[in-house]
């Protein structure tokens, strides 16, 4: 398709001149007059831009996602159905649930981050998975309010999460997001093949690549400068897959953290560990596996858990596909083993087997929706005797690139897994890195922390060897018995 | 039209059965069905005049400079450019400065910090603005710059004289003392974070005049400042605050310099101007809580009693003088909290830094005054080894004499021995405390904390003329009525209150009633929306403006009736009827009475006035009872701490706070909870990073972090005092919106508390603030020493 269509509030819109770096939220508020939806912050960071954004499934049902429309491109919603707060309410004038229980808890008093709040609310009350307590906290943590001090807030979420009722917003068909769009002197192209991918990339070796776009729009947003061409890898079915085998998992790149979320919670607890607090849910739907890691960020969330599991890279080009292992994927600040032409497919993840110990931490100034001080990944293989025969330790946050721990882990293996040997290998932490100060942390705070997700690590993993979040947790570290009673 | 209900009982009750009246009932708030459908509308919102503009600020890349030159006409060539406007364009006043004139609206030969507007672009776009601004060549001679609160102190870089007040002999106190502690203390900056970012939309009207649309808490000092920037009169500006996205104080004065801007751009284009800035501008150029540095020394006896205090504050006030020295004024009224300070003599004075002018925010510098004494309270419990209830308790304010606070005023109907006795029983303090030392007895990583704190907090501007408010309520022949007041809505229910008060003075139901948007040609000459006092003032004006109109329809309504007009006072007006309790059946519907009057002739449009009583403050002696009264407050805070990452946990907060006879108990308690969480940000992540040239570095929520969702404690119980009216105060009710914010003083105690079990007894914890997971975690390492 060569314009813009999309559903909207109901209604089915064409555009064919809105240059296609704008973003969703200018576009309602400036072009569409709905002033609803505010801007807060233009980074995905407090959720007053929240709306929700119906597309098919894996298993093809349309499901109602909550997302930043500060981020989001309007190419991106080529397809999909979009509902902001003005349309929540029936047209005989009855309440949405989500806004009547908000109004009723007195959830709102500014109310300039209410009609985020509500989208947000909107999404839980048709998800039917919050069956637990901290599912809501992870719904809610994208939408900041300086006001109430969000009891109330989670009091009306409380009554409305999994409600799911039968309305008019069960009903909705997404199309294809096929695109091939040119407005203002910009280009947006959504393949949905490889052979229509690769025939773009050599007609405009030049273009960039985008999925969820949490991290480019910002240039946008912040830095007011628009790239010219874009290549959408959304519209990639192989993207998307989460496989199983014998053997291991294969983790599409294009996978949302959020699907990732879900689908890591039984199958790799230490990769769901980080998950968890990886962004805001909004952030989640959005942000992608292959994003992550091809940011190549020094903190890089994904990348300490996975290269602890001991995970390799798919990448993809025109001729086929080639397998590296993760550590050798970061190259540099910055810089991955991509060539040109060529994308990060896949994240292969072998099983962990019960001589194993994993978890991934994440340490931040504030718990939720914050860019990690340290993050880790730490996992070890300890044989029948008590001796540890395999460690992989990386970490993110504490050099250039997310890195393993190598004189740490040469300190542990062939030595019992003691406290003995892990304060062994915690000092020797200061052999592999160098941290930096920045405004997230000192470089001996960061050099402190990283040791004692060791000693933590150590601790926590004495009776369970995968332990999960505990409800009420007061750190991403749960040591001490009375935690793993809990 | 969207109205609030009453929660527990929608519908009045048939006459008869008693009046019902919306007040002291749990009211929603009046906004908050448009908050969730989107209809509320922010200035940002308002449909674009036809023709209108926007505009960027030209800001200075340097924190002290000499502004040598500035060239604009490759600016002014830029498409979609339609002015682009300097201080020699300013026709009036160039000042924005509310009290003292000392900040230009746009700098004319010297800029004062990184971010102060030298010039401003006017366009047809935000991207024509931009390129504007892009185009601008300013010349710039750097000058040394003063950027920290040390460096200024170090070099005696001013903004106010020293402020005092003193009791007694400090010295002979301290030289008899037990115990003397000494030590520096340090409470940070906070941005505000409201939600909604600075906005005014100004738009040219006929006979010279401007109508502004501004999100500001104070429409009658934005019109005055206008007016002086154009060199008009003040009827020639007319402000309306449809309604903010949060103050917090961010919006008392420093509105005014965008609307200043607005208003410029509009008079020299003839065009409506809207100057909005995004979240970084808002945050690198708008000014922000005070940060402190106190040098104390406190002397104790053995027991706890505290004998005497000395103290010298310093706060960074900033490049200019906006409201800092009434900040630091609130910071030495309540350097006593609720404790009675035998021997004192406690100095500040507002230092002047290269940063922006810091400003009004939530506790006006009482939060950094009460913070002081309670770090003393604590540091005392933990070198004497007192138990830190008992020795507060031991502190309170008394009888006779030691019901005086250094500033003379006497504290009457202190409230806080009963608060304190009545929620450690209901938190369960003691038994808890024995839970959270047997817990950290078991446990080697993790350890919890649990304090109790109290809070008294004076109630009044300082300025005493400030103490004023009017009202204009508008009642039509059909028995509905629009109510204006001098207050504006920033979130903090100050609307529901005024609706509930005005419907219980008419007898209507909050339906009948429209709270409309503030605006500068209904009520004249307001005093912000601030101090906490907008209730307490605008409340009592809406009173006599409501009382004064149910006045006039009372003889209606009697000859309507057929009551004779000696029996006429007996008439009630209640549930939307007016009616004799005797007669109940013959109630008549209060719009045949509004109906009647207007046939009559009856005037029905009324204002209402006041003024709050006997309060005065000489500066000169710092002496005078500043405060019509206290409110009060205690919270009991239970935290648990990681000794691996610092990382900390809310666990529980139990908080019973003084409201009075509250308005609307459902708007107080989201008060309380708000703040509470507010001023745990301030004390537990908040923290504002500037470099050495004055660059604010955390200036967007990527890096400056407030307290998010899974902040808040897990367990969250908030109660406010009962049989509590206050006398003299409308309906018996106190203020709320600065109190509880003191409260989470009792997480940095608890946090301490947890801290302390790291190491062995008796060792004092060093703890800075904000307590961001670093600073517990080196806390916790000092502890944890050999």
């Amino acid at each position: 398709m060569d314009h813009l269509r999309f559903n909207l509030n109901g209604t089915w819109v064409t555009e064919r001149a809105v240059p296609p770096t704008t973003t969703l939220l200018r576009y309602l508020r400036d072009v569409k007059g709905l002033p609803g939806t505010k801007e807060g912050c233009a980074e995905g960071d407090c959720g007053a831009c929240t709306v929700a954004v119906a597309e098919a499934g894996a298993d093809g049902k349309p499901r109602w996602r909550a997302v930043n429309s500060c981020l989001l491109l309007l190419p991106m919603v080529q397809g999909k159905h979009v509902v902001t707060v003005e349309a929540l309410r029936a047209p005989d004038g009855a309440w949405h649930p989500a806004q009547e229980a908000l109004a009723r808890a007195l959830g709102s008093q500014c109310g300039y981050c209410t009609p985020g709040v509500v989208m947000s609310m909107f999404e839980a009350t048709y998800r039917e998975d919050l069956d637990q307590p901290w599912k809501l906290d992870d719904q809610l943590c994208g939408n900041l309010c300086r006001c109430t001090g969000y009891r109330p807030i989670r009091d009306a979420a409380q009554k409305i999460a999994g409600a799911c009722p039968k309305d008019r917003f069960t009903a909705c068909a997404p199309e294809s997001m096929e695109l091939h769009y040119q407005a203002g002197g910009q280009r947006f192209v959504t393949p949905v093949t490889f052979d229509a991918l690769f025939d773009e990339l050599e007609r405009h070796p030049d273009a960039r690549f985008v999925v969820g776009g949490t991290d480019l729009s910002l240039e946008i947003t912040k830095r007011f400068v628009a790239p010219p061409k874009l290549v959408s890898l959304e519209g990639l079915a192989p993207l998307r897959v989460l496989e199983e085998s014998a053997a291991g998992f294969r983790i599409g790149a294009g996978v949302p953290i959020s699907e990732l979320e879900a689908w890591s919670e039984r199958r790799l607890p230490s990769l769901h560990r980080m998950v968890r607090y990886f962004g805001a849910r909004q952030i989640k739907h959005r942000g992608t596996v292959g994003g992550n890691l091809c940011t190549a960020s020094p903190i890089g969330d994904l990348a300490p858990a996975l290269m602890s599991l001991g995970a390799s890279a798919v990448l993809r080009g025109r001729a086929g596909e080639r397998t590296v292992a993760l550590e050798d994927f970061f190259v540099g600040y910055r810089k991955t083993a991509l060539s040109p032409g060529e994308l990060l497919a896949a994240v292969l993840v072998p099983r962990v087997p019960d001589s194993a110990r994993a978890v991934s931490y994440k340490v931040s100034k504030r718990r939720e929706l914050d860019i990690s001080s340290v993050s880790a990944g730490l996992y070890v293989e300890v044989d029948a005797k008590g001796v540890v025969t395999l460690a992989r330790l990386a970490f993110g946050g504490m050099a250039a690139t997310p890195k393993r721990a190598s004189a740490a882990e040469a300190a542990l293996v062939g030595q019992p897994w003691t406290e003995a040997s892990i304060e062994r290998a915690a000092q020797a932490l200061s052999k592999d890195f160098t941290p930096l100060s920045d405004h997230r942390g000192s470089k001996e705070y960061r050099a402190l922390v990283a040791a004692n997700l060791l000693r933590g690590f150590f601790d926590e993993t004495k009776d369970v060897k995968q332990p999960r979040l505990a409800p009420g947790h007061a750190a991403t570290v749960q040591a001490g018995a009375e935690v793993r009673g809990a | 039209m969207l109205k609030p209900s009453v929660g527990s009982q929608s519908g009045a009750q048939a006459p008869g059965s008693g009046p019902v009246t919306p007040l002291h009932q749990p009211l929603l708030h009046e906004s908050g069905l448009k908050h969730t459908s989107g209809e509320a509308r922010y200035v940002d919102d308002l449909p674009a005049p036809h023709g209108m503009l926007v505009a960027q600020v030209v800001s200075s890349p340097h924190a002290h400079a000499r502004l040598r030159g500035l060239d604009t006409r490759k600016a002014r060539a830029v498409p979609g450019v339609h002015a682009v406007l300097t201080a020699a364009d300013i026709p009036g006043e160039n000042n924005c400065g509310p009290v003292v004139h000392d900040e230009e609206v746009l700098a004319k030969d010297t800029v004062h910090f990184l971010g102060q507007a030298v010039a401003l672009v006017v366009g047809d776009s935000y991207e024509a603005c931009r390129a504007g601004v892009a185009a601008v060549q300013a010349d710039y001679e750097v000058l040394p710059a003063i950027v920290t609160l040390d460096d200024a102190l170090a070099k005696g870089s001013w903004l106010s004289d020293e402020h005092k007040l003193e009791r007694g002999d400090v010295a002979a106190a301290l030289a008899s003392a037990d115990v003397r502690l000494s030590g520096e203390f340090r409470t940070g900056g906070q941005d505000h974070f409201y939600l909604e970012t600075q906005c005014t939309l100004a738009i040219p009207v006929e006979d010279r005049s401007l109508e502004l649309f501004s999100s500001t808490q104070h429409p009658s000092e934005v019109q005055t400042l206008v007016a002086h920037l154009l060199g008009w009169h003040r009827n020639q500006v007319n402000v309306t605050v449809p309604r903010m996205g949060g103050g917090f104080g961010g919006k008392e004065t420093q509105a005014a310099p965008y609307a200043c801007l607005a208003s410029l751009a509009a008079v020299k284009t003839g065009r409506p101007v809207k100057v909005w800035l995004n979240r970084d501008q808002d945050m690198m150029w708008t000014g922000k809580r005070h940060p402190f540095l106190t040098r104390y020394e406190a002397g104790f006896m053995k027991d706890g009693s505290l004998v005497g205090l000395k103290a010298e504050l310093f706060s960074d006030g900033g490049f200019s003088t906006d409201l800092s020295r009434a900040i630091l004024d609130r910071a030495l009224f309540h350097i006593d909290n609720g404790y009675f300070l035998p021997a004192v003599r406690v100095t500040g004075r507002v230092a002047k830094t290269n940063l922006p002018s810091n400003t009004a925010f939530r506790g006006f510098g009482g939060p950094q005054g009460m913070a002081v004494i309670e770090h003393v309270l604590t540091r005392a419990s933990e070198v004497l080894g007192v138990d830190p209830v008992a020795l507060r308790r031991k502190n309170f304010y008394g009888a006779a004499p030691r019901n005086v606070t250094p500033f003379r005023q006497e504290v009457k109907d202190n409230r806080l021995p009963r608060i304190f006795d009545e929620l450690e029983h209901t938190s369960d303090y003691r038994k808890r405390l024995a839970e959270v030392d047997a817990f950290n007895a078991s446990s080697r990583w993790n350890k919890r904390g649990l304090a109790m704190t109290p809070v008294k907090f004076g109630i009044s501007f300082t300025t005493s003329f400030l103490n004023q408010a009017g009202a204009l309520a508008v009642l039509y022949a059909d028995g509905s009525l629009q109510l204006n007041h001098g207050g504006t809505e920033m979130g903090q229910g100050l609307h529901t209150k005024m609706l509930a008060i005005a419907a219980h003075e008419l007898g209507l139901s909050p339906q009948a009633i429209r709270v409309m948007a503030t605006a500068t040609d209904k009520v004249p000459n307001t005093s912000a929306t601030a101090a906490s006092s907008g209730a307490d003032l605008n409340g009592q004006a809406v009173k006599q403006a409501c009382e004064t109109l149910r006045e006039r329809l009372r003889p209606v309504a009697a000859r309507l009736l057929g009551v004779p007009a000696a029996n006429a006072k007996e008439l009630l007006f209640a549930g939307g009827r007016v009616f004799l309790p005797s007669r109940p059946e013959l109630a008549l519907p209060f719009e045949k009475v509004t109906g009647e009057a207007y046939l009559q002739q009856v005037p029905m449009s009324a204002t209402g006035f006041y003024k709050t009583p006997d309060i005065h403050f000489d500066k000169a002696t710092g002496r005078g009872k500043p405060f019509h009264y206290f409110a009060y407050g205690a919270a009991v805070s239970e935290v648990e701490v990681s000794g691996l990452t610092g990382e900390h946990r809310l666990r529980r907060v139990d908080i019973l706070h003084d409201v009075g006879a509250s308005l609307v108990p459902t708007i107080d308690k989201g008060q309380v909870e708000g703040a509470f969480i507010q001023g745990w940000g301030w004390l537990t992540i908040e923290e504002l990073k500037t470099d050495e040239k004055g660059f604010l570095r955390t200036h967007s929520p990527d890096t400056y972090k407030i307290p998010a969702f899974g902040d808040a404690p897990v367990d969250f119980r908030v109660a406010l005092l009962t049989n509590a009216a206050q006398d003299d105060v409308i309906h018996g009710s106190k203020a709320v919106g600065e109190p509880p914010f003191m409260l989470a003083l009792s997480a940095v105690a608890a946090l301490r508390h947890a801290v302390a079990a790291f190491g062995p007894k008796g060792r004092e914890v060093q703890l800075a603030i904000p307590c961001t997971p670093e600073a517990v975690l080196f806390a916790v390492e000092r502890q944890r020493a050999p």
